[in-house]
């Protein structure tokens, strides 16, 4: 049996170092068909691992020692488990969808190779991230996912925003990451260990005031990785990259790598209710934030990262709430329907020739069927319709809001819902229905490859059946985590579920009705509350103002006074010291005999006095 | 009580002498008292019992070292009085001064003297100076005797290679062609 | 009574005159002459040191000591003959072609 788990890990690693090799030559076709493989193998592996797990039996591999030192023992270990099983299906089954996509998405692009070594690495990264045993190694998943998430995301390089919006990811990433070590460091020193077993079955054992402080750094360092408040402003520009990898890193998996955490430390989260509560209110606020901010954007890739934003809301809700196997299982059923939505729009982009304003486009159901159909599918999904998967998974979370007494929790996710809906549907009316704006702008569009199409089949298949297994995923991840107590009366249940299926249903329905009728007037452009919608509550712009000019001020105070002319000044003035000796003791080198001759002397005279006034022996 | 008569004598001829070839601006006047120096450095090595050694001083110092000197001279305008210019008089003086006084007082502390041991006590009574000097210097100090003789050979060799027969024409200085030609 | 450190604070008064003659002379040939006052200087010290304490080392070495100044002379003054006759003058400060 391990040997499945090392074949799933270490395939993408292969995938990747090999095509690496390839990265400065031109396009060649086999770097994303072998990559692709290796990454469906990965995926077989998960699922007979799965199968296995199913079972009840845990896979642990200790693959070697690490780290020795002292008392800190921390050995690349990993683990099969529940939770990281169901990971490492969604990871691998969303990767070979998005790999074998890019094979016809980055068809023109000169880097081809390149691309296809930094998505298996990604995918390397991840694996680890989810399979580790320990924090240390969920760390260095952590981190490899940020740098491959970076490598991704400025892939077009040359492009002066592209690589902007890979440094903003990843420091705000790092400025979590220091919470999360924090965190760690908290850990050990209290608990002596960093593995998963050692820390859990010890945690109880801790001063509740410490166990808050470790649930709050942990929390800063998923805050980071899955943008939440506020550290989200990284997600709505990572849509820079290309569209697989928003598809894959942005929608599916890097992003829930907080969400990940949360859930693997519930034993953690599960002694502190207060600080689940903040993060249970946290999440419904970026979930109404989000949703907020989608509503009036033009960008057809902003849209969906909003979106995605605020379906983790929803995510952090449930996990701070107690109610782990919730999480999980709508941070699977979002990676299906979200990265379905995404690799649409890229279908849409490319026949668009890489337009993103979706006021330009419309009508382009006749020309782009499979993708309109898929793209609806996924909306309806996101929506949160029965029987679509979005459904069970969205409405368990509004039921746990409803169900542990915080009302307002529950309204804020209501009235998210709705918004969630419009928005998704005023995103397919104003692309795929409606007047054919792109038409007076001169774009031809065409449909996407046929393989394309067929790779995306699975994940509209999920999308529409994975909310059926949701009694069997209970069962099965509750082996592990911590379950969670309904104590509703059925009818109430009931009657939330058909007040949030109206909700969302009224919100498709406006806005097909509205967007038919050629959408809203150019005048509610003009509301204040539509500015401040539209430039995100101005929140990029206070940070630049408020944390990006000080620090430039600041580095360059550090540069030009201190650095040039304390450091730079000290080195050279000890060069220039000892370059001014050497021309001085040139002078002993005239080439006169007399003076060396009295030189000579001068030396005897030094050792006279030595040897008269230092005697080592007497 | 000789003794003591003779050494002071002795030393204070030879600092005289000594003091008058490094003070004197005549070439012909130093030379000379470096002579007469050497001949009382000879008669110190008498006085110390050391008698081979003072006769070796007489006959190579100051017969053939000094001979070669007197030739050297015959190269040099030696009516002439060296003019020399000193440029740091202060100097000197003072490194000489402090020189002679750390070396005085390393010696004539008692420290160093009651330190030395004898490495080859090798006087032995009824035989004298020379026969003694003769046992040591071939057996004790051979290879030394040796490579000193082959030191002096080179000398030679040199001394006559450079300062050669011809002393108008000069192997160093002549071009290679034309030198060819005149050696056969 | 004559001591050894007689003996070698006269030697040590005939180095330092040595030395004074030296650093003094720029004329070369008198440079030379000082140094065999200090060469004759150490054979004092060397074969005081034998006599009191009946070893015959240091006559030896004074021995090896002057046949080490007589080669020394003879090789130098070839050399110093060579320069006059290349230059034209035995001054000291003439000999600067290692400058710097």
């Amino acid at each position: 049996m391990e040997k499945y788990l090392y074949i799933a890990l270490f395939a993408p690693l292969a995938g990747s170092i090999i095509t690496a090799f390839f990265a400065q030559f031109p396009k060649t076709l086999f770097t994303g068909i072998f990559t692709s493989t290796l990454i469906f193998v990965s995926f077989i592996s998960s699922m007979i691992l799965l199968n296995y797990v199913d079972v009840g039996t845990i896979v642990h591999a200790e693959m070697m020692d690490w780290i020795s030192a002292g008392n800190l023992s921390v050995p690349f270990g990993f683990v099969v488990d529940q939770v990281s099983v169901i990971m490492m299906v969604t990871v691998t089954l969303v990767s070979t969808v998005v790999h074998i996509y890019s094979i016809g998405y980055m068809d023109h692009d000169a880097s081809f190779n390149r691309f296809f070594s930094w998505l298996s690495a990604f995918v390397f990264s991840m694996m680890i991230l989810v399979m580790s045993d320990n924090f240390v190694g969920l760390f260095i998943g952590w981190e490899g996912v940020g740098l491959c998430s970076w490598g991704l995301i400025g892939f077009w390089y040359k492009k002066h925003s592209a690589s902007w919006a890979a440094n903003e990811a990843f420091i705000m990433n790092r400025i979590a990451d220091l919470g999360m070590l924090m965190g760690l460091f908290l850990i050990y020193w209290n608990i002596g260990s960093l593995q998963y077993d050692v820390v859990f079955a010890q945690i109880v054992n801790l001063d509740i005031n410490i166990v808050t402080w470790i649930g709050i750094f942990l929390f800063i360092g998923a805050m980071g990785k899955s943008a939440q408040f506020p550290l989200h402003t990284w997600l709505a520009d990572a849509m820079e990259g290309p569209t697989p990898v928003s598809a894959l890193i942005h929608a599916a998996t890097m992003v829930t790598a907080g969400v990940y955490l949360v859930i693997r430390a519930g034993e953690i989260y599960a002694l502190i209710p207060e600080v689940g509560m903040f993060i249970a209110s946290l999440g419904a606020f970026v979930a109404v934030f989000a949703a907020s901010m989608a509503l009036v954007n033009r960008d057809l890739k902003r849209i969906i990262a909003y979106s995605t934003l605020s379906q983790l809301g929803y995510m952090f809700v449930a996990a701070g709430l107690g109610a782990y196997w919730i999480a999980l299982f709508h941070l699977m059923t979002h990676a299906f329907f979200k990265s379905l939505l995404f690799l649409g729009a890229g279908n849409v982009m490319h026949a668009m020739d890489n337009e993103l304003d979706i006021k330009k486009m419309g009508g382009l159901y006749k020309a782009m069927r499979p993708t309109a159909i898929l793209m609806s599918i996924a909306s309806v999904a996101l929506a949160g319709i029965y029987p679509l998967a979005g459904f069970f998974s969205k409405d368990k979370i509004l039921e746990v809001a409803f169900n542990d007494g915080s009302y307002f929790l529950w309204f804020a996710l209501f009235i998210g819902a709705g918004l969630t809906a419009f928005y998704s549907f005023r995103l397919v009316m104003l692309v795929f229905f409606g007047e054919k704006v792109h038409e007076k702008l001169g774009f031809h569009p065409h449909e996407a490859q046929p393989f394309v199409i067929y790779a995306l089949t699975p994940l509209a298949a999920l999308a529409i059946v994975a909310g059926f297994f949701e009694h069997s995923f209970h069962e099965f991840t509750t082996q592990l985590l911590v379950d969670y107590e309904f104590t509703l009366d059925h009818s109430i249940a009931l009657v939330l579920i058909f007040a949030t299926s109206a909700i969302a249903l009224s919100g498709i329905a406006f806005a097909v009705y509205k967007y038919k009728r050629g959408g809203f007037s150019e005048s509610i452009e003009k509301w204040g509350v539509y500015k401040l919608l539209s430039n995100q509550y101005y929140i990029p712009k206070l940070y630049e103002e408020g944390i990006m000019k000080p620090f430039t001020t600041l580095s360059r105070f550090a540069w030009k006074s201190v650095d040039v002319r304390i450091v730079d000044a000290t080195v050279d003035m000890i060069a220039s010291v000892i370059y001014g000796a050497g021309q001085q003791a040139r002078k002993v080198h005239s080439g006169n005999l007399s003076s060396m001759l009295r030189w000579m002397v001068v030396g005897m005279i030094v050792l006279l006095a030595l040897a008269i006034f230092y005697r080592p022996m007497v | 009580m000789f003794e003591v008569i003779a050494f002071y004598t002795f030393s204070i001829l030879t600092i005289v002498m000594f003091g008058i070839v490094v003070f004197s601006k005549n070439a012909l006047y130093a030379m000379s008292t470096l002579a007469g120096g050497m001949i009382f450095i000879a008669g110190f090595f008498f006085l110390l019992e050391a008698e081979f050694l003072g006769v070796v001083q007489i006959i190579v110092y100051s017969g053939a070292i000094m001979a070669l000197y007197a030739f050297g001279m015959m190269f040099f305008d030696t009516t002439r009085d060296v003019k020399e210019n000193i440029h740091y008089k202060k100097v000197l003086y003072s490194l000489s001064i402090i020189s002679a006084i750390l070396i005085v007082i390393i010696l004539s502390a008692p420290i160093y003297s009651a330190n030395i041991e004898a490495f080859y006590p090798s006087v032995m009574e009824g035989v004298g100076n020379t026969q003694m000097v003769g046992l040591v210097l071939f057996t004790k100090y051979l290879v030394p005797f040796e490579l000193a003789a082959i030191m002096l050979l080179v000398a030679m060799i040199s001394g006559i290679l450079l300062v050669s027969k011809r002393m108008d024409m000069n192997l160093t200085e002549e071009d290679h062609d034309e030198v060819e030609g005149e050696i056969v | 009574m004559i001591t050894l450190t007689h003996y070698l604070v006269l030697s040590g008064i005939l180095f330092s005159i040595g030395l004074v003659g030296v650093m003094k002379r720029k004329n070369l040939l008198m440079l030379f002459f000082s140094t065999e006052i200090l060469l004759n200087a150490v054979n004092i010290g060397f074969a005081a040191v034998s006599h009191y304490y009946g070893d015959l080392t240091g006559q030896i070495f004074a021995f090896f000591i002057i046949a080490v100044a007589a080669s020394e002379v003879a090789v130098g003054l070839g050399l110093l003959v060579l320069w006059y006759k290349k230059t034209g003058s035995t001054d000291l400060d003439t000999l600067n072609m290692m400058k710097g």
